[in-house]
């Protein structure tokens, strides 16, 4: 048994953060307890639910099915890089339009898979959709409005990338 | 949820990593790979190492990379990586339909191909494409290099050919000839995303004759196996012969006693058992189908 | 200065939901993002489901480095304070075992709490769990409520049976006489398993309790604040309810789970006291698996007796529930009264009579879930009018609408005891028919058979009876607890209002809803009106959120105070127009004269007017609030059609959707885009139950379905697309015509489904399947049906 901790850095959102941490911790404890980003959460112990969804160098991961240790001098995006309360991402303003969330507790890791989802295919179909979104639970929508939601955003980021 | 405290070894060579594991050999060490089999035995207390040996800043372990014959997939390559490899997909799409099936977007994008086929989880879906796909595993250890037939290496739940301190460090896969076909086709648990049953196939042909069969199974066995009597049954026969994949197919449990099939919580062995010989059928139905449609052309 | 008001009605719009920028940046806090410098607890689970405890040694504990203390359940005795959880529902002759916080002599399922560790970290805390060393005494364990009445296992000496409460209800002679007089008798014996709820946030708590003043702040996962503090103080921590405050910060889904008064938030804010300080807690989702109430749990034998045309006579249930190893609050009221009450669904029954034995088993305590109690009874009658049609060679569409009541005998009473408010039952139906083409479905259906391909499709009708009410019946029937509901509304001087509501939100919405209803009533921009809801602190009471309430009950309170609030203005505004009152007319917000639109005042500038207190009627008190406690005159009754086609696999057993189509009429709606959402949810769930969710216990009473890798939930690609659409009919009593939508579609979707499945398999010869339909399930009995 050790309780040696090591010096990791993650650029979380932009801001590069140095921390001390055991081997053992996930990186959604560092990124939650130890550095306060808490939109990412938890919500299972067996990387089925998709709550701590972030992306780690530019991918989706569970967080809390990686060692913090794991990323190392990483880039994480958590929620709160997607978009500001007043400069909300098209994504989140598709979720909020076609309400595709209720409790809201699934939602940061759904926005982080579905981001990553139309970065590899800007046009998917809804069956496509439902595929991609398959690692992350959702107990309160029953997914046609998120599908409906990544649908409404892939179109609006599709025309602004057109008149571009 | 919380894993036990561990003492790390973050290494930056294979080498490295083997002298690590002999220089802790009298702890409990394990290796790190993508950490999506360890980690959540870990967190569910299942395992508890006491040294956990990081390969993940051994970039020589990592990537892809085509021969002439056989494509070398590194040990640490992501799922992803594999399921989105083109090159694959023309050389032998066994592997990769395999690596898409796996879990979610997620997963496959941490989950490494080494650390899967290495854990020899029963229902984990890599092992019965290696089989089928009669890829060779690399193996390193304090006495040096070995390969290993696929063939050979998985041999029960969660026990393969390798030995303690040896790492696999990569996976040739052969490619395909232009008229040989390949598929993988899964019946998904509804809980865990693993395979309640795998079916891989590789058919080598010959105008209309199949000249060479590999049908191997996971999910329904303690570990990824080779579906001996459905390969028989299928050498010789003809892509014409519509009746074959369901005559084939029916002999997928012919060989096995029925208390090897599992039987648990997911699903009973009667209903594995049926499962397999229909996934068989469905896996032989799909690369019949993909004969000669250039899918898996060479080049 | 107050916005401008809006062109259209607030009332009934689909207006963007408030909640959702601080829930999609990450901005929103849950009870876990509270309190991030706090110490953690942990809390040790026994290993058996059934054991006396020999002793329990903490000493290796508490030497770990970073631990804070270790306590068990003998310290919280030795601390004086109450301990014991009661329920909520007394039932005639029922058991009530003490229910402690953390158990001292024995366990009786592996949820029970045996000590709790405070340490600096959740690492910390954790691994100290390893070093509690306890010594259990195994005894045998029950798991199923039918054996658990027969067995030689005592969960509780004061229950030598097992048997907790045996009840009825109807008239057991005049369904004698029914079935007597009747061409036929179907009958079927029938399981709905367990399920576990599956809110994605894993219950938590967090508290801080500061010496000095001895104010004890809860922050926790709670569908009712007001009921946790009330609970926390009498019966479990004996803390003054004056000096408690529970907050519900976001909550992240409940489906009733959040409900109830579980140990472990009683444990954290004892520790909290205990250590004088901050301490939080999350469930593990293993913990939430043991521990969170499941639903359900039912085993039933039912007949129906009816007449060769369809018309039914009478129907005959008896129940077997499992009620698992303690009462929690509404576990005897769910397989009780909302469950007997309710099995007349949409038909016009004679006679009914239900019997139901509620046991005790070595098993996490089962209460209400999305659905509760009206979900099993619907589920028992609709399966029951689809055995006998068949056995009676009739359509069972046709035998339901035989048996529809009629809109004109409302209001209808049932022969359990309901009264229903309003219900146009054929409309629904007919249009739910329509949508999914049913005529064609079942030709469609007779072609593919001949194929070898198997389509079913389901019908299922239903009501539902939405927030528990009213209070004194209730009190009559042993509810320990009023179903009204308290509202303030409350305009601040430059014209924007505060409502406060004792409903907590888990996502429903209620902080845009319960805006939309105070806006309607005071003809203010919705944008001006901000809810407070889920703070004991904000709020003066509350009941909470369950059983459809909040719509109907809570938006009844708003909308009371509202029409208080704009009487007194009326008074103020005749005052100042120098009019009688009875010539002020009110609309959209603007009091005038009647006959002279000139002469008006708006209500926003009349709450200026209100705290000044310069100019208002003699004898009127200064400000402009009121406060509601809102006491429904009767249930509400939504209700609907949901039918589903569905495809079966015979060579895997896997079921496919083809169409899925949700006719529900929950009356008047406040949002339209957030009652379809309510849908949506609710028909997952129901699906969820219908074919893959199940929790397990094995012979030891360890659940095996005990994570997310055995507990199969609906995901994104296993779900079909639903099509919805709505009838409305206002309940004629409730103040606003709401009658609530939160559970309606999990009580509709599980009977369709299994209905559709088992229609599918009728060339199979299989005349019912007990959920979930899981592929093998479905194979099995294919297979069966063709040996």
């Amino acid at each position: 048994m050790t309780t040696d901790t090591h010096e990791i850095t993650l650029t979380v959102n932009g801001t590069t953060r140095e921390l001390r941490v055991e081997p053992r911790t996930l990186l959604i404890h560092a990124l939650r307890d130890e550095l306060g980003y808490t939109g990412p959460k938890v919500g299972c112990e067996t990387t089925l639910c998709g709550a701590c969804t972030v992306h780690v160098d530019g991918k989706p991961v569970k967080s809390c099915t990686m060692l913090a240790v794991q990323a190392d001098g990483a880039d994480v995006t958590t929620v709160e890089g997607l978009g500001e309360a007043d400069e909300l991402h098209p994504l989140q303003t598709a979720f909020q339009e076609e309400h595709g969330l209720q409790c809201g507790y699934c939602t940061p890791g759904m926005l982080l898979t579905a981001l990553s989802l139309l970065e590899d295919e800007p046009d998917p179909t809804r069956a496509e959709i439902r595929e991609a979104l398959e690692g992350n639970l959702c107990r309160c929508t029953g997914y046609q409005n998120i599908v409906d939601a990544v649908e409404t955003a892939a179109a609006r980021m599709n025309a602004a990338e057109g008149a571009d | 949820m919380y894993p036990a405290s561990f003492e790390y070894v973050a290494v930056d060579s294979a080498e490295e990593a083997i002298d690590s594991l002999a220089e802790h050999g009298d702890r409990e060490v394990t290796l790190l790979a993508g950490g999506h089999s360890l980690l959540p035995m870990m967190k569910s207390g299942l395992a508890s190492p006491e040294v956990v040996v990081d390969l993940g800043g051994v970039d020589a372990l990592s990537g892809i990379e085509r021969g002439d014959d056989a494509t070398r997939i590194n040990a640490m390559t992501e799922y992803a990586a594999v399921a989105d490899d083109e090159g694959l997909w023309s050389d032998n799409p066994v592997v990769p339909e395999a690596a898409a099936a796996i879990g979610d977007v997620q997963v496959r994008n941490v989950g490494t191909v080494g650390g899967n086929v290495a854990h020899s989880d029963p229902a984990a879906d890599l092992p019965a494409a290696m089989l089928a796909a009669d890829a060779t595993i690399h193996a390193l250890g304090p006495d040096g290099e070995r390969e290993i037939p696929a063939a050979d290496f998985f041999q029960a739940m969660f026990t393969t050919a390798l030995a303690d301190g040896e790492l696999l460090t990569a996976i040739d896969v052969p490619h395909l000839g232009s008229d040989d076909a390949a598929a993988y086709v899964k019946k998904a648990s509804p809980s865990s995303g693993y395979a309640l049953v795998g079916v891989a196939v590789v058919l080598e042909t010959d105008g209309e004759e199949i000249a060479d069969a590999r049908v191997a199974a996971n999910g329904a066995f303690d570990h990824a196996m080779a579906l001996e009597p459905v390969e028989e049954e299928l050498v010789g026969g003809s892509l014409d012969d519509e009746s074959l994949p369901e005559r084939a197919a029916g002999r997928a449990t012919d060989d096995v006693e029925s208390y090897l099939v599992l039987d648990d919580e997911q699903a009973s062995s009667e209903y594995r058992a049926h499962l397999l010989e229909v996934y068989a059928e469905r896996a032989l139905e799909t690369a019949i189908d993909r004969v000669g449609d250039g899918s898996n052309a060479d080049g | 200065m107050a916005s401008e008001p809006n062109a259209e009605s607030v009332f009934g719009s689909s207006v963007e939901r408030r909640e959702d920028v601080g829930l999609l940046t990450g901005d929103a806090e849950f009870t876990d993002d509270k309190l991030q410098d706090a110490a953690h607890v942990a809390i040790l689970r026994s290993q058996f489901a059934h054991a006396t405890i020999e002793e329990i040694d903490v000493s290796a504990a508490e030497e770990r480095d970073g631990v804070l203390a270790v306590y068990t359940g003998a310290d919280v005795e030795e601390s004086g304070v109450p301990n014991d959880i009661p329920t909520a529902w007394m039932l005639p002759g029922l058991v009530t075992p003490q229910y402690r916080i953390m158990a001292t002599d024995k366990v009786r399922h592996t949820g029970d709490a045996l000590a709790a560790v405070v340490a600096e970290d959740r690492y910390a805390a954790y691994d100290a769990l390893d070093d509690v060393d306890v010594t259990y005494d195994r005894l045998e364990a029950v798991t199923r409520p039918d054996e658990a009445v027969e067995s030689d296992v005592t969960v509780h000496e004061e229950a030598p049976d097992n048997v907790a409460f045996d009840f009825e209800l109807g008239d057991a002679d005049a369904v004698d006489e029914a079935f007597e007089a009747a061409d036929h008798v179907a009958s079927v014996d029938l399981e709905q398993p367990r399920i576990i709820p599956n809110a994605v946030e894993p219950r938590a708590a967090a508290a801080s309790y500061d010496p000095s003043s001895d104010e004890l702040t809860v922050w926790m996962t709670s569908q009712n604040p007001h009921l946790h503090r009330v609970l926390m103080s009498t019966a479990t921590l004996g803390h003054p309810e004056h000096k408690l405050r529970i907050v519900a910060p976001e909550v992240g889904g409940g489906f009733g789970s959040k409900i109830y008064h579980y140990p472990d938030e009683a444990i954290t804010a004892w520790c909290a006291k205990q250590l004088g300080g901050s301490v939080k807690w999350q469930a593990t989702r293993t913990q939430s698996y043991a521990t969170d109430c499941h639903g359900r749990d039912h085993v039933t034998e039912a007949e129906l007796a009816l007449d060769s045309d369809g018309t039914i006579r009478g129907l005959r249930v008896e129940t077997h529930a499992g009620l698992g190893a303690h009462l929690s609050q509404f576990a005897t009221a769910t397989p009780s009264y909302l469950y007997a009450t309710i099995l007349s669904s949409e038909y016009a029954i004679p006679a009914i009579h239900c019997r139901v034995i509620g046991a005790f088993t070595n098993t996490t305590p089962v209460d209400a879930y999305r659905g509760a109690g009206r979900a099993e009874g619907i589920y028992v009658t609709e399966r029951i009018v689809d055995v006998a049609a068949r056995e009676l060679d009739l359509d069972p569409v046709e035998v339901r609408r035989t048996n529809l009541i009629p809109p004109e005998e409302f209001p209808y009473e049932t022969a359990v005891a309901l009264v229903y408010d309003s219900g146009e039952y054929e409309e629904a139906m007919d249009r739910a028919l329509e949508l999914i083409d049913y005529e064609g479905v079942r030709e469609r259906q007779e072609k593919l058979r001949e194929g070898g391909r198997y389509l079913g499709v389901g019908v299922a009708n239903f009501v539902e009876s939405a927030g528990l009410s009213p209070s004194k019946a209730a009190g009559e029937l042993g509810a320990q607890a009023g179903g009204w509901e308290a509202g303030v509304v409350r305009f601040h001087p430059s014209g924007t209002v505060s409502v406060a509501v004792g409903t907590a939100d888990q996502g429903q919405g209620h902080r845009t809803t319960l805006a939309q209803v105070a806006a309607a009533e005071l003809g203010v921009p919705v944008d001006d009106v901000e809810v407070v809801e889920g703070d004991t602190d904000e709020v003066p009471q509350g009941m909470g959120t369950y059983g459809s309430r909040s719509g109907p009950v809570g938006g009844g309170a708003v909308a009371q105070s509202g029409r208080k609030v704009v009487e007194k203005a009326r008074s103020i505004a005749a005052h100042k127009l120098e009019a009688s009152e009875d010539d002020v007319e009110f609309d959209d917000g603007t009091f005038h004269v009647v006959g002279a639109p000139d002469r008006s005042i708006s209500i926003q500038e009349l709450a200026y007017a209100a705290y000044l207190g310069h100019d208002i009627p003699d004898e009127m008190e200064p400000g402009l609030e009121a406060t509601s406690y809102y006491d429904p005159e009767n249930f509400t009754f939504p209700f609907g059609t949901h039918a589903a086609v569905v495809e079966v696999d015979p060579d895997t057993g896997e079921v496919e959707f083809h169409r899925y189509v949700a006719v529900d009429d929950c009356g008047e709606q406040i949002n339209p885009m957030i009652v379809e959402g309510q849908v949506h949810g609710g028909i997952a769930q129901g699906i969820g139950a219908a074919l893959s969710e199940a929790a397990n216990y094995d012979d030891n009473g360890t659940l095996v379905s005990g994570s997310m890798n055995e507990y199969a939930l609906p995901r994104s690609d296993s779900l079909p697309e639903y099509e919805t659409d709505s009838t409305v009919t206002p309940s004629p009593h409730n103040p606003i015509g709401v009658k609530g939508v939160g559970e309606s579609a999990t009580i509709g979707a599980t009977p369709a489904v299994v209905n559709a499945v088992v229609d599918a398999l009728e060339p199979f010869g299989v005349d019912h399947l007990d959920m979930p339909l899981t592929d093998e399930t479905v194979w099995t009995a294919i297979d069966g049906g063709e040996r």
